[in-house]
């Protein structure tokens, strides 16, 4: 096992790692990415509403409530560097007769957080807005500053960046226990070895009160809350921002929302579950999201749902960020109970690590070669004809269309592969290629070569995301031959 | 960018496509082109490799590939062009074509007419919505063919098949000739939906289950497929609480339906039937826009492909008459309308309303002795069953349209035969 010295290990990557990640690539520090998943992005991160609030939701008193609003206004310049999709929709909470005055309070909130341009509209401004909501609505709260944004593309390009930038990703590397010698944590032992480090950043998400465990704090504790979603074929259009019903203490509700590749999507229940890797969807789940959106869109088409899934909140028992250091131990920072708004706030949670940082003690000396852009991302089916007609002179397999719903080439399938994708899960998420109508029947199957020829393996090893997920495990004839033998 | 001109463009080189090519050739169309993707022609058929096609066509049993082989070869006598591994991305009401390829890069067509032969994908899990877990052994029938067929890898060993379609039981054949284990075919509706060929030579001569009124509600497994739960359902599709059965499995098969492709014609601006899916054509297949015409699954869902050759052979002739002007523009003379237990007719409008025009229907539920009943008319035909799973067909001659003349409407209504 080589041993490895670290400034700075960062546990998970995640949104918040990735961000926190990028941010320390600024700086002359030897900094380690560790993920037990095959790929990034891979947990929370991926499954969620990929709505950039504007920030009136949470308590002006929670820490929540101040990096949400300083990380939503750091968002249109950061995707701009990174080449990151992030559209600047505003965002509405839609109130029925007899809930205007939860609408006030939420402005008065929203005021008090420093949240920009807030402002509530009647019921013409609203319907001119959006045609599709329930005509019984009566007033909205609409916040210019909200926006979305795929919040797995952003995850990519935060860790792309920062490996341009000098700082290590370790993937498939499980973190099991974490050595702390004289008050002062030492080293991440992982399924891969032991990595030491002047300072441990637990950004584990789901996990992070388990990781904090090892270094024996554990006064919080993380509870996967459930939310289950419909996705819709773009093709069809319920709304043009996120549109939210009035809150409860729990929950910003069930949504009628688009994605920023144009989907309509519906969600989230919420759900709190016993196990930290149930996203399993249920019927009854289900059932309520489409009740839920059918009452801000009564008109839902079903007929043109692509998809059902769920994602996990690392819902904290403290009912805040947990952004911390501590006396007990030094060098181990808490980065734990992310959840909504979380993608909103992890460009601000980065700056808040960095500063953290600093006052416990790790230099910080800005590199002169620091790019904070990240290489230009070739998005074909978003190309004029006179660029596409370039590229496919330069690269003929441009010209060759792998996944037929959204476009996506041969070549950008195999730029994926080289800037590190291992499964077809890890394909999809860079390009599109299986996220369409048809959901990856037509372009499954090449894609499995694809992978096998790029990576050099079987395409009996292909997984969809890593581990036992194989998804062609025999050849034909193995299991006559088998027999047989 | 060049802007070729070719008399017929057929978008897509599947049955359809390939037998609207040889018509509109034969037909006397100039310049004939088929656009496909795949880097063949042949389609879908390529990947079926079982027997049972060309029965009423050649009048003989071929595999897919042979009944393709037929149509490329016809294709390649009568020098008719295609671009190969070459996507449509758009075509537009004036008959533009734009497609991309590796080797021209992007380019652009025009025709004195296009037939719209894109074929059909297969419904997902999404589209039916089945709640559970996403793990990996989750597949469409088809891709699964497609899989073990022309790639040489199989999905699995231990299957539950979740819908009746014709392509699901072929795959049933398919896995069990593999040797794994095909524990059940599951088909919410109280009917089997594919060929009752199909149950017979696939499911029946390998005791392979038959659950009807069944459903899976439920998928495990975290990487992998471990189980489905399936419950029985009631009349109205709903599961019924109390009948669930949790079957051990590593792979789940969809069988639950084809859509025909149209995206590219709505984009276009044709009109669709919101039935089929596919474009409301006259009995020229000519959808709503003058000089595109539609062929094959796209155009509705089709059981045999010798059917789809023989409707595509309406359509290739429709598009050379068009292109050189020999089919003029009329107005609409008469709408064909699904009426009692029937689900929709095709062609749905007539312009002419004489000669020969065969419709294709289908029926919302299995009966027995049936008659075909044009409403408030004398015309009916007798049948001896009529099934969803099997399209029903009825040609109309001369005598009858006489028989009909003035009607601005024929529906078409199927009811017991009580004579």
């Amino acid at each position: 096992m080589v041993l490895q010295k670290f400034d700075v290990i960062i546990i998970g990557a995640g949104v918040a790692g990735a961000a926190i990640a990028r941010e320390l690539s600024r700086y002359e520090l030897k900094v380690a990415l560790l993920e037990k998943n095959p790929d990034v992005s891979f947990g929370t991160t991926k499954a969620n509403s990929g709505v950039i609030h504007a920030g009136y939701d949470p308590h002006p008193e929670k820490i929540m409530a101040r990096l949400n609003v300083k990380g939503t206004a750091l968002y249109p310049n950061l995707c701009e560097e990174l080449d990151v999709p992030f559209k600047n929709t505003g965002s509405l909470v839609i109130a029925f007769p007899g809930e205007e005055k939860a609408l006030d309070e939420l402005l008065e909130r929203g005021k008090k957080n420093g949240v920009p341009g807030l402002k509530i509209v009647g019921k013409d401004e609203l319907l001119r807005l959006e045609p599709k909501i329930n005509k019984n609505a009566s007033r909205a709260l609409y916040a210019p500053t909200a926006g979305i944004i795929s919040p797995y593309e952003l995850t990519i390009a935060l860790v792309e960046n920062a490996v341009m930038n000098g700082v290590e990703l370790y993937l498939n590397t499980e973190t099991t226990d974490i050595e702390v010698e004289k008050g002062k944590a030492k080293a991440v032992v992982t399924t891969k070895g032991r990595f030491y480090a002047d300072y441990i950043i637990n950004a584990a998400g789901l996990f992070a009160d388990e990781i904090s465990k090892m270094v024996g704090i554990d006064y919080f504790k993380i509870t996967p809350r459930k939310g289950e979603y419909l996705l819709f074929d773009k093709k069809i259009k319920l709304v043009s921002r996120p549109c939210f019903p009035v809150p409860t203490e729990i929950t910003k509700g069930i949504l009628v929302n688009i994605t920023v590749e144009g989907n309509p999507l519906i969600g989230p229940n919420a759900q709190d579950v016993e196990l930290k890797d149930d996203i399993a969807t249920t019927r009854e789940g289900l059932q309520e999201v489409i009740k839920g959106a059918r009452k801000l869109v009564p008109e839902i088409p079903m007929k043109y749902v692509i998809r059902n899934f769920a994602g996990l909140r690392a819902i904290p028992s403290t009912g805040d960020f947990i952004i911390e250091a501590y006396k007990e131990v030094k060098g181990f920072i808490n980065v734990a109970g992310i959840c909504s708004p979380g993608l909103s706030a992890a460009p601000a949670i980065a700056l808040e690590v960095v500063e953290i940082l600093k006052n416990e003690g790790l230099k910080l000396k800005e590199k002169r070669d620091f790019n904070p852009r990240r290489k230009k991302r070739i998005r074909f089916r978003e190309l004029p004809d006179k660029e596409k007609e370039r590229l496919i002179k330069e690269d003929p397999r441009y010209g060759h269309i792998i996944c037929r719903c959204e476009t996506v080439t041969e070549r950008e399938v195999i730029d994926a592969i080289r800037e590190g994708a291992t499964t077809v899960d890890g394909i999809k998420f860079r390009t599109r290629a299986g996220m369409g109508r048809c959901q990856g029947g037509f372009c499954l199957p090449r894609i499995i070569l694809l992978l096998a020829r790029e990576l050099g393996v079987e395409p009996v090893k292909i997984t969809k995301y890593g581990g036992a997920s194989v998804i062609t495990p025999l050849r034909v004839k193995e299991i006559l031959l088998q027999r047989k033998a | 960018m060049s802007m070729e001109y070719v008399d017929v463009a057929v978008i897509g080189g599947g049955p359809a496509g390939m037998a609207a090519a040889v018509a509109a050739k034969e037909n006397g169309a100039e310049r004939v082109m088929i656009i496909e993707r795949d880097r063949g022609l042949g389609g879908i058929l390529q990947q079926c490799i079982h027997p049972g096609f060309g029965l009423h066509y050649f009048k003989e049993e071929l595999t897919g590939p042979e009944y393709a082989e037929r149509f490329i070869r016809k294709v390649e006598e009568l020098g008719i062009e295609t671009k190969l591994d070459t996507m449509v991305l758009d075509i537009d009401k004036s008959r533009k074509i734009h497609y991309v390829n590796p080797e021209e890069g992007v380019g652009y067509l025009e025709a004195g007419a296009v037939v719209l032969a894109m074929g059909c994908r297969e419904r997902t899990r999404g589209a039916i919505n089945i709640p559970g877990t996403r793990p990996a052994g989750i597949f469409t029938a088809g891709t699964a063919q497609r899989l073990i067929n022309m790639d040489g890898l199989i999905p699995g060993r231990k299957l539950v098949i979740l819908g009746s379609g014709d392509v699901g039981l072929i795959m049933a054949r398919r896995f069990t000739l593999e040797g794994a284990e095909v524990k059940a075919v599951v088909e919410i509706m109280p009917y089997p939906n594919g060929l009752a060929r199909n149950i017979m030579q696939c499911l029946i001569d390998f005791d392979i289950p038959l659950l009807l009124s069944h459903t899976v509600t439920r998928i495990f497994g975290k990487e992998r497929v471990e189980g489905v739960e399936i419950s029985q359902v009631d009349e109205n599709f709903n599961p019924i609480p109390g009948t669930e059965e949790y079957i051990e499995c590593d792979t789940l098969l969809l069988s639950v339906g084809l859509i025909p492709e149209n995206e590219l014609s709505e984009k276009a601006g044709v009109e669709l039937d919101p039935v089929t899916n596919g474009p409301v054509v006259d009995e020229f297949r000519q959808t709503s826009l003058e000089g595109i015409f539609a062929a094959g699954n796209v155009l509705q869902v089709h059981d045999l492909v010798d059917d789809v050759s023989k409707e595509a052979e309406i359509t290739g002739r429709s598009a050379a008459l068009y292109a050189k002007g020999e089919l003029r523009a009329r107005e609409i003379l008469m709408k064909a309308i699904p009426g009692e237990n029937v689900r929709y007719v095709v062609p749905q409008i007539l312009r002419r309303g004489d000669g020969h025009v065969e419709f294709f229907m289908r029926v919302t539920k299995p009966m027995e002795r049936v008659k075909l009943v044009i409403r408030n008319s004398d015309v009916s035909f007798k049948r001896l069953f009529a099934r969803p799973g099997e399209m029903m067909k009825v040609k109309l001659r001369e005598s009858h349209f006489k028989r009909l003349k003035g009607k601005k409407e024929i529906i078409f209504d199927i009811v017991e035969d009580d004579d």
